[in-house]
């Protein structure tokens, strides 16, 4: 793992975010983001940019696309010879990127296609998936110098430490087309120069763009423990991405519900519900009340076909949604949304703990 | 007493001790919890707040919660839950027996606990007939001496406690004596008036873990899996194996009692020198059922000398569910520790069963007390969780990160799970 080397417990950081999904499934490259991003400058500090892009690898659809960094070739050699224990590489080549001048220096930077080999093969769907994620774990934690930052299929995770733009420029990210786009501005308090501290944090089709602290952060990543995510990163954003891929992949759960495991109403409105949701609200917060995130966040939770937002229980900070047509935009900024759809249909502020969803439309 | 002159080893309590034992050749009883200096690492434990990049929240402006659901949880969502205790704040008070302490003040509690929307326990005396309206807020206990124990009690509590051990006298059981076997007490115990109660040291049906699931079960068969059982246990060195065999042998909940808890009688020997800290049993517990992935499957209460909201708040962030208090009730509706509960001379009329004395206890008088106790610690609760910018008590639960330890050693931090200050 390319290491936190402050080895702070959480890495606190303030910041801008942005993310659209087209519901018609129309791809858009990466400009847009970019030009989001850009406008909300202020809100970062160059010290760590990304984006994440879903539908960008069509001709590659059925392999897992693993983004990986390295601290040097010897730990390339070392994860590429564990990677190939159990996975067939369909192909790996170096991340194209263009040296920008902000951008002084970088790990390396290595992609790769890659296929679960014939003997794992007879795993359930739902195996295979908890097979990469836990060769994932192993890699972060516990292969020096490696750190898998982008593991999903067909998408992909660009993220540096520099300004947004810079780092849309850096990944030449014009030349990746996406139905959904997450983008993130960082304003870290702390780890500088940390390439793997910069958002968004993905495991399998998960991406998370957050900005906020976790207060429970250790409430959560304790219970996250139980069920063998390991939370290397020290960074409370990872928390949300493991937590996404509990409640929604493997607890089956819809995202509404997660988001209320996420930001759970409050007793005193459910109360006032009927008693079918009176009932279900309170089985969510018996269940899973370590789950719950508090302290001020506004984060987007993406996967292949939805695209999530959503606050705090008492939204401590800013999130803006708009739509126009299939599109539905969303960041932390409304000139962010204007910069790069003129005029909206319709802007609105979603309420404390209420997410806002996108759903790709079946074709 | 003061006649002894100054001595670091023989001191004045230890000569007369001594003196005791030489006239009456048997062993020095007391009362209440262990009063030793030893370390109490609640008062080596800091809390953390918020600053800048994480804003505090004002209780006063926006909702805190402390609503508490106790029982077994699977890990993942299903359509019903287990029977739930709920709790409208993270505290209940602990097993009192009548017999060890007064009708009016088992009343008083009775009460309290129904006003305040949490539990009380009737410890091992039984459920007397005046107290059954206010049964549906019990939490009925089985002791080894079954005193009371029948199916309509077991029906009418909210939760079944079978005790196991107490956190003043591990390993010991009970003795009320004859002369305080009054008729109601005797109606309640269903023993003869007059006779010693006597709880014997072990449950003679539980020598082994299995013998220990039978009886959880039989109680649960005999309750129609309605209600939560609680398993309760002095903390003892091995508290975290013992814990997670009483877990899988199915506690809903499992109850911690640290040797700072209070009694009303118990050898001096025992209780000045058996068991372990609660803050320490309390923290390899919790981590060892997360290791063993079991944590959801019972709630963790701990009891033991619980002095104030602090003490409580740095409990759940250690892994409590909840905390049981008895010592600071009863100081609450006017003990003054004075450690003389074996006597049953209590001045205040808690522990005895002296007429003259429990008339001074005037149970809306002591409800009032205790409701105010139960708020004003659950205000401040409410207070810290805003300083740390957290709005739900679950969100504490565990947390460690907003724990820091002061003037800890290495072994210390780590059996808690928790960095020094400054890191
Ligand atoms: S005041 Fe009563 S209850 Fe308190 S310690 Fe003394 S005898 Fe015991």
């Amino acid at each position: 793992m390319i290491l936190n080397k402050y080895r702070t417990e959480k890495d606190i950081s303030a910041c801008g975010l942005f993310g659209f999904i087209n519901e018609d499934g129309k791809r858009q490259n990466g400009e847009i983001a970019r030009k989001a991003m850009a406008l909300m400058r202020e809100r970062s500090n160059g010290l760590g940019g990304g984006f994440a892009a879903y539908g960008i690898y069509p001709e590659y659809d059925d392999l897992y696309a693993f983004h990986v960094m390295y601290d040097d070739e010897k730990s390339k050699e070392r994860t590429e010879e564990f990677l190939s224990k159990n996975f067939i590489i369909g192909k790996d080549e170096k991340m194209p990127h263009r040296h920008v001048n902000a951008i002084k220096t970088h790990p390396l930077l290595w992609r790769y296609f890659l296929k679960v080999k014939e003997h794992k093969q007879d795993l359930a769907e739902i195996e295979e998936k908890d097979f990469v994620v836990k060769t994932v774990m192993q890699v972060n934690s516990v292969l020096e110098g490696a750190y898998i930052f982008s593991s999903g299929k067909n998408m992909g995770i660009f993220k540096a430490v520099g300004y947004p733009e810079d780092v849309a420029d850096f990944f030449k990210i014009e030349d990746y087309h996406g139905y959904i786009w997450t983008a993130h501005g960082r304003f870290p308090t702390n780890t500088p120069g940390w390439w793997g501290g910069a958002h968004p944090f993905g495991l399998l089709n998960w991406s998370v763009v957050h900005n906020g602290e976790i207060s429970s952060y250790g409430a959560n990543k304790r219970y996250l423990e139980m069920f063998g995510y390991k939370c290397t990163l020290m960074t409370d954003t990872e928390v949300v991405a493991y937590l996404a891929d509990l409640l929604m992949r493997k607890h089956q759960i819809s995202i509404e519900k997660a988001c209320s495991v996420l930001a759970p109403r409050f007793w005193k409105d459910i109360e006032g519900m009927s008693e079918k949701e009176k009932k279900e609200h309170t089985l969510l917060r018996q269940y899973y009340g370590s789950a719950m995130l508090n302290g001020p966040f506004a984060v987007l939770i993406a996967n292949e076909k939805n695209l999530i937002g959503v606050n705090d229980r008492i939204k401590l900070r800013p999130l803006v949604a708009a739509r126009r047509k299939s599109t539905l935009y969303i960041a932390s900024e409304e000139s962010a949304i204007l910069e790069v759809c003129e005029k909206p249909d319709k802007v609105w502020h979603p309420k404390a703990g209420i997410p806002t969803i996108g759903t790709l439309k079946d074709k | 007493m003061n006649d002894f002159k100054t001595n670091a080893n023989w001191t004045a309590s230890v000569i007369s001790d001594i003196k005791k034992q030489a006239e009456t050749g048997g062993m020095l009883l007391t009362g209440m919890g262990n009063p030793s200096p030893y370390p109490n690492y609640w008062d080596r434990i800091l809390l953390d707040a918020s600053q800048v990049t994480n804003p505090s929240i004002d209780p006063l402006r926006e909702p805190m919660e402390l609503r508490t659901f106790l029982g077994r949880k699977s890990s993942k969502l299903e359509k019903e839950t287990y029977p739930q205790l709920e709790l409208s704040t993270p505290i209940m008070f602990s097993a009192m027996s009548y017999g060890s302490i007064s009708l009016n003040t088992c009343k008083s509690l009775a009460m309290a606990a129904t006003d305040s929307g949490i539990y009380w326990n009737t410890g091992e005396g039984g459920l007397h007939k005046d107290l059954y309206k206010y049964a549906n807020r019990a939490i009925v206990q089985v002791a080894s001496g079954r005193f009371g124990v029948h199916e309509e009690y077991l029906r009418a509590g909210a939760a079944i406690e079978i005790k196991v051990g107490q956190g003043a006298k591990p390993g010991i059981g009970g003795h009320l004596p004859g002369e305080k076997v009054s008729k109601e007490i005797s109606e309640t115990r269903m023993i003869p008036e007059g006779t010693d109660a006597i709880s014997p040291a072990p449950h003679h049906d539980i020598y082994s873990i299995e013998d220990l699931r039978q009886l959880i079960y039989a109680l649960k068969e005999a309750t129609d899996y309605e209600k939560p059982v609680i398993v309760k246990i002095a903390a003892v060195h091995n508290s975290a194996a013992i814990a997670s065999g009483m877990v899988r042998a199915g506690a809903d909940i499992i109850a911690l009692d640290g040797f700072r808890g209070g009694t009303g009688a118990t050898p001096m020997i025992v209780r000045n020198h058996t068991g372990i800290p609660i803050e320490l049993a309390l923290a390899s517990v919790d981590q060892r059922l997360r290791d063993e992935g079991i944590r959801n499957d019972a709630s963790v209460v701990v009891a033991g000398g619980f002095r104030s909201s602090a003490d409580i708040i740095k409990a759940i962030a250690l892994g409590a569910d909840s905390v049981y208090i008895a010592s600071s009730a009863l100081i609450a509706v006017g003990c003054t520790m004075c450690q003389k509960c074996y006597t049953g001379k209590c001045a205040w009329g808690i522990t005895t069963q002296d007429p003259e004395l429990v008339k001074r206890i005037n149970p809306e008088i002591a409800k009032k007390r205790l409701n105010n106790l139960i708020r004003a610690w659950s205000l401040e609760i409410k207070e810290v969780l805003g300083s740390m910018g957290i709005n739900a008590v679950e969100s504490l639960r565990g947390n460690k990160e907003r724990l820091r330890g002061i003037g800890l050693n290495e072994t210390e931090l780590k059996i808690l799970g928790i960095k020094h200050a400054g890191e």
